[in-house]
């Protein structure tokens, strides 16, 4: 185990942990919430994150931004991110409502075992990533730079870039506001109405159809935003960049108490955080396998991870 | 006893074993096409649980030689069927037929160990395939020449033959499932799930990364094929797929009634229990961790065995073939076919490499475009590379019109029919 | 009001089994907590071989979780459950069956995919060896078990009198049936002590009545019975001894006629204050 590697790029390796940690904390925060209401783990979610990916692209695209053009000025930059972020949201938010439209809704109308649920997700998945890959033929596509590379902050060894900074601020509002709608308004109210209680709730009039579109929509938005910033971060996209990430943003919400909003965000992090560690400890190559020890062990002294469950609570 | 089906027409459901239950009772309304399809999908299944013993076994020895000769060309020529032609959809164009055969027959057997697993105990695995690994690699170490264990560390004289690796390649998948199963099997449903996920990604990354015995993804050639060489060196079966396909057709049939025994059993009613009502049945005295741990055990066991089956005719094991999507497969097929049911588990592993592959050969028959050009991109398009995504549109269709699967076990049918009464406010 | 406490004429002397008064289960200063709920505050009675021991209480008493704690499924936070002088808080919970104690839950909980046979055939397992290479290869012991099990189950099925539909799917039965199943499926395990709760819920009074004699049958072949109960009249007739629970405390230990009278019994039931009454 190598530390002196880990002490002396320790803040290197913290800044990339809470960088890479917040996409994985988006993304599962989208897992978590289909989980909090319907005890369903969407498998399909890697895919809709996997979409955003190539809006991004697309976006950037129209802006005659592409692998090969030169980095624009600042201000174009930004406003591409932007644009970025709102047609990548958009377009996830769409693909989620899409699978539970296809895939989720009418087998709940047929009040079909759980692991139906599992099967069709599978499929959508499959679905979604070779229609994908049959679209752009398999081939990574890269990104365009954007922002320049010259570290923002550099105090005393800790550097920080625009890429990173951007990242994680846009992903604390996102969280923020995120909790804010659960937290503090009648549709998150209803949210987490449902995530208690479906039946109670539908008869106190909540309309449960909405409020899991509703949901399927959050998600989908979270996912959109953490494609777009993956894509910078990686510089490529790929039809099936999906699985992996989908794997350890689903294994960070797990870790962080499934069902439980804050607990995804911390799950996330750390996740982020510990893989960067490890990376440094133990060699790049292991780094996946020990974010899994590392999964397994918490699980095993934390059965229901470190925040517990619940998203009628979502709280600590 | 009739129940009735959700639009209160009148369903019989027949029961061998009661001899109270009803002659079937007509009703005003003649049943509807839906019921009557139901019916007519289970009258073969009733037609032979109906025969008497010594008849039961004839259809079923005259079955199994049938199954023996599916691979044969002569066969068809002899029965005066085309070949390649639509008529009968089994001998695809672009695949040999014994080629088709086996691959569904080691998924057959996979799915019908991750059956015990998912099906009886109702535990949710989803990393089944790393089984599938420890066997394929156990068998691979043990008798390729080229094998670390051979050239550079000296702990074998000389590569094993196929056949003698076998049982340590089960004895070790078992291993790895009991180890893999004590930690986790706790865990309440979903996170067995991901644990189990992140396993057998863990056994691939140890596989892709690790030098100083599996060799990462130059992988290890020349295993050994089964089950051994002839006195010349040269090994009793060769490249034909035909041998394979017995070769693991035995087993399969070996295995169906062998985990008949375990499911006719305390040990199958301990399964069910532990999946209908996990607590009640710890508190009505079944050592309800004892036998997940043994459901666990037996599935790796299978998917060892399955593993160590495939590399024997694959010749070469790398980490390349260890992807996630297989376990998800393996799971898709038993979920496909009826979980928790042994017919259910064959049909749904036959169907899961059969589907995409006629997928395949209907695009030529059909003469369906290869490719089609958009905007000066070419697509392509073609049956062949479209094919997952239709078998995923084919899961949804599936799951959607038919949960319980699509042989299901007379119990889950009904648990699943009267699931669909149960519907209660907002839909 | 004060009418329905009173013991039904018809109850003779206290049993003549529980004056051996050999002890079988002893709940030993047990306190129970939750976060911050106490469900059970330092109870402590004794339960005697071969007696019909009655628990009851108010609602939220803590019936149940008194109950959950004697047979093993919440483990007390102070205190100690003993079965025959052996701690058995903490123990696994097919420990605690095998050991003799057996239970029905409150809302039923059967095995709804298996006919009521199979139901009753996990409860004879209990005590079978039988494992995964026994049953693998046939082998003598997993013959033996089955007959054996098979028989004690068809006996068992006639003993609670539903033999009759044995060969249906257990959540297919009629509500009487399947409150009986399950108390088949619990004697299946050979208990030295039955706690049956609430077996009586949804009863009309000939049920109750049947029932009443089932546990007095239940008795007779040698086991101990613990039950939790609403309906007084059945409680008052069919037990040797109550025991009174009210927000988690024991308030009253003793025969029915004692517990009928006790003022502080009334006092819980009916919600009048102690010096008021």
């Amino acid at each position: 185990m190598n530390f002196s590697e880990l002490i002396r790029s320790f803040p290197e390796l913290t800044v990339t942990g809470i960088t890479q940690g917040s996409i994985y904390a988006l993304v599962a925060l989208g897992y978590t919430l289909v989980y909090g209401v319907l005890r369903l783990i969407n498998f399909a979610h890697s895919e809709v994150f996997m979409i955003g990916t190539f809006a991004a692209l697309f976006t950037w695209g129209l802006f005659g931004l592409d692998s090969n053009t030169a980095r624009p000025s600042l201000p174009v930059a930004l406003l591409a991110i932007g644009a970025a972020i709102v047609i990548a949201a958009l377009c996830s938010a769409a693909t989620a409502l899409f699978v539970e439209f296809i895939a989720y809704r009418p087998l709940r109308r047929r009040n079909a075992p759980p692991l139906a649920f599992l099967i069709t997700a599978i499929g959508a998945s499959f679905l979604l990533m070779e229609v994908v890959g049959t679209l752009t033929v398999r081939r990574p596509f890269g990104v365009p730079a954007l922002l320049p590379a010259k570290p923002v902050i550099d105090i005393g060894g800790w550097r920080v870039t625009p890429t990173q900074l951007t990242t994680v601020l846009v992903a604390v509002v996102m969280m923020v506001g995120l909790d804010y709608y659960v937290q503090r308004t009648r549709a998150g109210r209803g949210i987490r109405a449902v995530a208690q209680d479906a039946n109670t709730a539908a008869l106190m009039g909540v309309n449960k159809g909405r409020v899991i579109a509703l949901v399927f929509i959050l998600g989908g938005l979270m996912a959109g935003v953490a494609a777009v910033f993956n894509d910078i971060k990686t510089g490529s996209t790929k039809f099936n960049v999906g699985f992996l990430l989908g794997l350890k943003a689903f294994s960070a919400a797990v870790l962080g108490g499934i069902g439980n909003l804050r607990g995804a965000a911390l799950g996330g992090l750390l996740l982020g955080l510990v893989e960067n560690y490890a990376s440094a400890l133990f060699g790049s190559n292991w780094r996946d396998f020990v974010a899994f020890v590392a999964l397994i062990a918490l699980l095993m002294f934390r059965p229901t991870g470190l925040l517990g469950e619940s998203l009628g609570r979502a709280r600590a | 006893m009739t129940e009735l089906n959700d639009r209160g027409e009148t369903l019989v459901e027949l029961d061998k074993t009661d001899k109270r239950a009803p002659a079937r009772r007509s009703d005003d309304k003649k049943p509807g096409v839906r019921a009557r399809v139901r019916s007519a999908w289970g009258a073969p299944g009733r037609w032979f649980n109906g025969l008497p013993r010594p008849a039961r076994w004839a259809v079923g020895v005259l079955g199994v030689v049938l199954l023996y000769l599916l691979p044969n060309k002569w066969f068809y020529e002899y029965l005066g069927i085309p070949l390649g032609s639509l008529y009968i959809p089994l001998y695809t164009t672009k695949t040999d037929m014994a080629g088709v055969l086996f691959y569904s027959s080691w998924i057959i057997l996979l799915a019908l160990g991750l059956n015990i697993v998912v099906g009886y105990a109702g535990l949710l695995d989803l990393g089944f395939f790393g089984f599938f690994a420890v066997g394929a690699y156990t068998v691979a170490l043990l008798t390729s020449p080229e094998s670390k264990l051979l050239t550079e560390y000296n702990w074998l004289k000389s590569p094993w033959p196929w056949l003698a690796a076998m049982p340590l390649a089960i004895a070790f998948a078992m291993l790895s499932g009991v180890l893999l199963g004590w930690p986790t099997l706790r865990l309440r449903g979903d996170y067995l799930a991901i644990v189990t996920l992140g396993f057998a990604e863990m056994i691939r990354i140890v596989a892709k990364q690790q030098d100083w015995i599996l060799n990462g993804d130059r992988g290890i050639p020349e295993v050994a094929h089964p089950p051994g060489k002839n006195s010349d060196g040269t090994p009793i079966f060769l490249f034909d797929f035909r041998p394979y396909f017995w070769l693991v057709l035995t087993v399969i049939i070996m295995l169906v009634f062998l985990i008949r025994n375990l499911v006719r059993s305390r040990v199958g009613r301990a399964w069910v229990a532990i999946r209908e009502d996990e607590d009640a049945a710890e508190l009505m005295g079944v050592p309800v961790f004892r036998f997940k741990l043994w459901a666990f055990a037996m599935g790796a066991a299978i998917g060892g065995m399955s593993g160590g089956l495939w590399a024997g005719q694959a010749n070469f094991v790398n980490s390349g073939t260890f992807s996630l999507e297989n376990s998800i497969l393996v799971l898709a097929a038993v979920l496909l076919g009826g979980a928790g049911n042994i017919a259910g588990a064959i049909l749904g592993g036959f169907l899961v490499i059969y589907i995409p592959d006629w997928l395949r050969s209907v695009g030529d028959v059909f003469g369906l475009p290869e490719s089609i050009t958009v905007g000066g991109n070419t697509y392509d398009i073609s049956v062949t590379s479209l094919r997952y995504a239709v078998f995923g549109v084919v899961l949804i269709v599936v799951m959607i019109f038919r949960p319980q699967g699509l042989w299901p076990n007379r119990r889950r049918a009904a648990e699943i029919e009267h699931r669909k009464k149960e519907m209660v406010v907002g839909g | 009001m004060d009418d329905e406490l009173q013991p039904p004429p018809e109850t003779g002397p206290p049993s003549e089994y529980a004056r051996d008064r050999v002890p079988l289960l002893e709940v030993d200063n047990v306190t129970l907590r939750f976060g911050g709920v106490v469900a059970l505050n330092q109870v402590n009675f004794t339960l005697y071989e071969h007696e019909i021991l009655g628990l009851i209480g108010p609602n939220g008493a803590g019936k149940t979780t008194c109950f959950n704690a004697m047979t093993g499924v919440y483990t007390p936070t102070e205190g100690a459950i003993r079965f025959r002088g052996g701690n058995i808080s903490g123990l696994l919970r097919h420990k605690i069956t095998k050991l003799g104690i057996a239970r029905t839950f409150q809302n039923i909980r059967l095995f709804p995919e298996m006919t009521a046979l199979e139901n009753v055939q996990v409860g004879a397992d209990a005590h079978h060896r039988t494992s995964v290479p026994s049953a693998l290869l046939r082998l003598p012991r997993h013959w033996q078990e089955e007959k054996d099990g098979r028989e004690l189950a068809d006996h068992l099925l006639e003993f609670v009198g539903i033999a009759d539909r044995m060969h249906e799917l257990s959540r297919n039965l009629p509500y009487g049936y399947q409150r009986r199943l399950e108390i088949a499926r619990a004697l299946a395990t050979k208990p030295t002590l039955l706690c049956l709760d609430e077996p009586a819920a949804g009863f009309n009074p000939a049920e109750k009545e049947d029932l009443l004699q089932l546990i007095r049958r239940i008795r007779d072949t040698g086991v101990t019975v613990l039950l939790i109960e609403h309906d007084m009249r059945l409680v008052m007739g069919v037990t040797d001894r109550i025991v009174v629970l009210e927000f988690g405390r024991k308030i009253a230990d003793g025969t029915p006629a004692e517990v009928g009278a006790d003022p502080k019994v009334h006092a819980a039931y009916l919600g009048v204050p102690v010096d008021a009454a």
